[in-house]
């Protein structure tokens, strides 16, 4: 039993990463039905921005003060992230807004390499992987048996206050009912008045200020980050979006947690389970599909002129 | 300019734009290549490195890259082989085998090349061996140390299994038995959880320790396997902790072995000290790992190269040559290599016009018979290709970096 709620902590700490980025993926499907591959660089690139802030940028006498050090970091990284997703939206993917589906689609596997080299080229020693400032003390509690890092709770509470403020955002405000108009229909949409354009930005912008996030997280997590490490954790989220149901944000955290705590398990109680848990992760999703073709939570087409 | 036409050159300005940043970067890799030309020597022998030069390990790579290109230097500026010039011809294998293959066919059809100094990784050679022994090249590896490269499939009937493959780096059935002594002997370690990478040198590297310390009476809590490339090893970690072991023994690279050592200490909260094999003694290893690699043990192939007379020349000649890395943990290895088949270059070649398959074969045959004193010991090959030299370290880790604790052979 505390074997199993330690690996539910497990898996619901990686789950929180995979459900922030979960949640880039499935905004901009629900907006523009753009599956953009190049997400997972996203975060990538977020987590070498509160990289570049802290090692370059913060004097030293701050650099152990959490309270600025990690609030610098933090703005480091989604100003990168951001900056990197706008200038993706507007030169990659608006030229090829009313292009057949497949364009856009390859031109995000394109993008995608695109960042992973640029960083791999240019960011000094970026061929290597860079130590990362562990902000939060790596030390642990116990609660019933249960070890649980303290970085593992700022990281799941931080996720889920995110979660929260995107849902709110979004139904609440004035922009997020201009996301919602757009997602359901954008051509009525636009002869409401609604610049369709403007949203589509924001949906990138607020995307990719979650995916810095989980960036910076996860360099926390594991004190060191890469070129490489959008790839595996993008294909992750983009899996846990389909689980939960593409275009719906509660489907995405909900598909987010559920793929981490099916893979901390898998590892747990199936044997060799640790080598073939993204096996079961799939598992999952196929079954899922199987029984639920739109995910678990439905998934929400806009219906296209 | 009309929209459509407007609308047409800013797409092929998308398009463009990567391809020409792309071709910019191109070649960025390639630094000074063979250099020390000397004088009107006109006639070319290559010597080609098969490394991992890009991706996680690209430090260790590099460090092999370097060593060969400093043995180069060194012989082009002595005129060890009167009348020809050596080159260092440099493949990227990205510690993949597909693409080691592919740096191996374009060697092997490159007419200069005589030699080859890699592979890295073992799961690399199995598919580079093959290759370079068609085109008769020789290949000497610093750093595979799976068994059954020179000895086969079957450890009872050991078959030399690819005639033109030597290496200057011990087999795993010595390390992991080493490992494995050090484990029972030194710190008394009763019980040992397992985790290795399925890779041919992390699993062939765990079964051999596994092997020697269930022979010492030990016992094996937990064997798991994990994916090279994973960052998360949480779950991994919480299966093995109720099982108390004393010891993790990893079998597998740097890059997985930082974060799992990592990942034991901090979140986990195990006071288990981490041991694994060559592939993880790198400085890599402590600055990505952290405090949390104090006291992890590392094997490596040969005595530590700062504590050898021998390895202290090539040392400062390194420094000297003012390369940008480190000679990593294989450097004096991969230049002792490198001279093995320097060294058979002036008879091999003899009065020939051009590197042919004859030369080829003669290269292969007089790399079997070399015996010289080079930068990690003596340098000389057994009946199968593995070097005579069984010496290996215990290396443990203090304030972040690998210190050797002991020095010693393996004896089965």
């Amino acid at each position: 039993m505390r074997q199993f709620v330690q690996q539910l902590v497990n898996g619901t700490v990686l789950g929180a990463t995979y459900g922030l980025i979960a949640l880039g993926y499935t905004m901009v499907y629900g907006i523009i039905q753009l599956i953009n591959f190049a997400h997972g660089e996203i975060f990538m690139v977020g987590a070498f921005g509160g990289l570049t802030v802290y090692r370059y940028w913060l004097p030293e006498a701050w650099a152990d003060k959490v309270w600025v050090a990690l609030p610098a970091v933090l703005v480091g990284a989604i100003a990168v992230s951001v900056g990197t997703a706008v200038l993706m939206e507007r030169l990659a993917y608006r030229p090829l807004r009313n292009a057949p589906r497949l364009a856009p689609l390859i031109t995000a596997i394109g993008v995608s390499i695109f960042l992973q080299e640029a960083v791999r080229l240019f960011y000094p020693d970026g061929k290597r992987q860079q130590s990362f400032p562990q902000l939060i003390s790596s030390g642990t509690f116990e609660v019933a048996g249960v070890t649980v890092a303290w970085v593992s709770v700022f990281v799941v509470v931080v996720a889920l206050a995110l979660m929260v403020a995107l849902q709110v955002f979004v139904k609440t405000t004035r922009t997020g009912k201009a996301m919602r108009a757009t997602s359901q229909d954008p051509e009525s949409a636009k002869l409401m008045g609604i610049d369709v354009d403007r949203v589509i930005v924001i949906t990138f912008v607020l995307g990719a200020a979650l995916a810095a996030v989980a960036g910076v997280m996860q360099g926390m997590r594991f004190a060191q980050i890469d070129f490489r490490i959008g790839f595996l954790v993008g294909l992750k989220a983009f899996t846990a979006a389909v689980l939960g149901g593409i275009g719906n944000l509660k489907g995405a955290v909900l598909g987010g947690f559920l793929l981490g705590i099916v893979e901390a398990l898998a590892t747990q109680y199936v044997p060799q389970g640790s080598s073939w848990k993204d096996v079961w992760a799939f598992v999952v999703l196929i079954a899922v599909l199987v029984i639920r073709p739109g995910g678990l939570l439905g998934e929400r087409v806009a219906v296209r002129a | 300019m009309p929209e459509s036409a407007r609308r047409h050159w800013r797409r092929s300005a998308v398009v463009l734009l990567p391809l020409l940043l792309a071709a910019a970067c191109g070649g960025g890799d390639e630094e000074e290549t063979g250099g020390g030309a000397s004088g009107q020597a006109t006639k070319v022998v290559k010597i080609g490195v098969i490394a991992p030069l890009s991706g996680d390990l690209t430090a260790t790579g590099t460090g092999i890259r370097n060593s060969v290109d400093l043995a180069i230097r060194q012989a082009n500026e002595k005129n060890k082989v009167p009348g020809w010039r050596i080159e260092l011809a440099a493949e990227d294998d990205a510690a993949k085998p597909d693409v080691g293959a592919a740096a191996a066919s374009k060697l092997s059809s490159d007419a200069a090349v005589v030699g080859v100094v890699g592979t890295y990784n073992s799961s690399v050679a199995l598919q580079v061996a093959p290759l370079l022994e068609r085109a008769n090249i020789v290949q000497i590896s610093p750093a595979n140390t799976n068994d059954t490269l020179t000895r086969g499939q079957n450890p009872a009937t050991p078959d030399r299994a690819y005639k033109n493959y030597f290496r200057t780096a011990t087999l795993d059935s010595l390390q992991g038995g080493f490992a494995a002594d050090y484990a029972s002997n030194e710190i008394k370690a009763k019980t040992v959880a397992i985790i290795h990478d399925k890779k041919a040198y992390g699993q062939g590297l765990a079964d051999s320790f596994r092997g020697r310390f269930e022979k010492n009476g030990g016992k094996v809590v937990a064997t798991e396997t994990i994916n090279p490339g994973d960052k998360d090893f949480s779950a991994v970690l919480s299966k093995i902790k109720p099982l108390n072991p004393e010891l993790i023994f990893y079998g597998g690279e740097y890059p997985e072995a930082s974060l799992i050592s990592n990942q034991a200490k901090g979140p986990q909260a195990m006071r288990v000290p981490l041991m694994g094999g060559d592939g993880i003694v790198d400085p890599t290893y402590g600055k990505t790992a952290g405090t949390a690699s104090n006291g992890d043990f590392g094997t490596s192939v040969g005595a530590p190269p700062e504590s050898l007379d021998s390895a202290k020349q090539f040392i400062a000649d390194y420094k000297a040559a003012g390369f940008r890395d480190s000679y990593s943990a294989y450097g004096a290895l991969a230049y002792d290599a490198a001279n093995a088949i320097i060294n058979t270059l002036p008879t091999a070649l003899g009065s020939a016009t051009a590197v042919d398959d004859s030369v080829r074969r003669k290269v292969v045959e007089a790399v079997g018979k070399v015996d010289f004193g080079g930068a990690s010991g003596k340098v000389a090959f057994d009946q199968y290709g593995d070097t005579v030299t069984k010496t290996l370290t215990m290396y443990k880790v203090e304030s972040a970096e690998f210190k050797p604790v002991k020095t010693g052979e393996f004896k089965a």
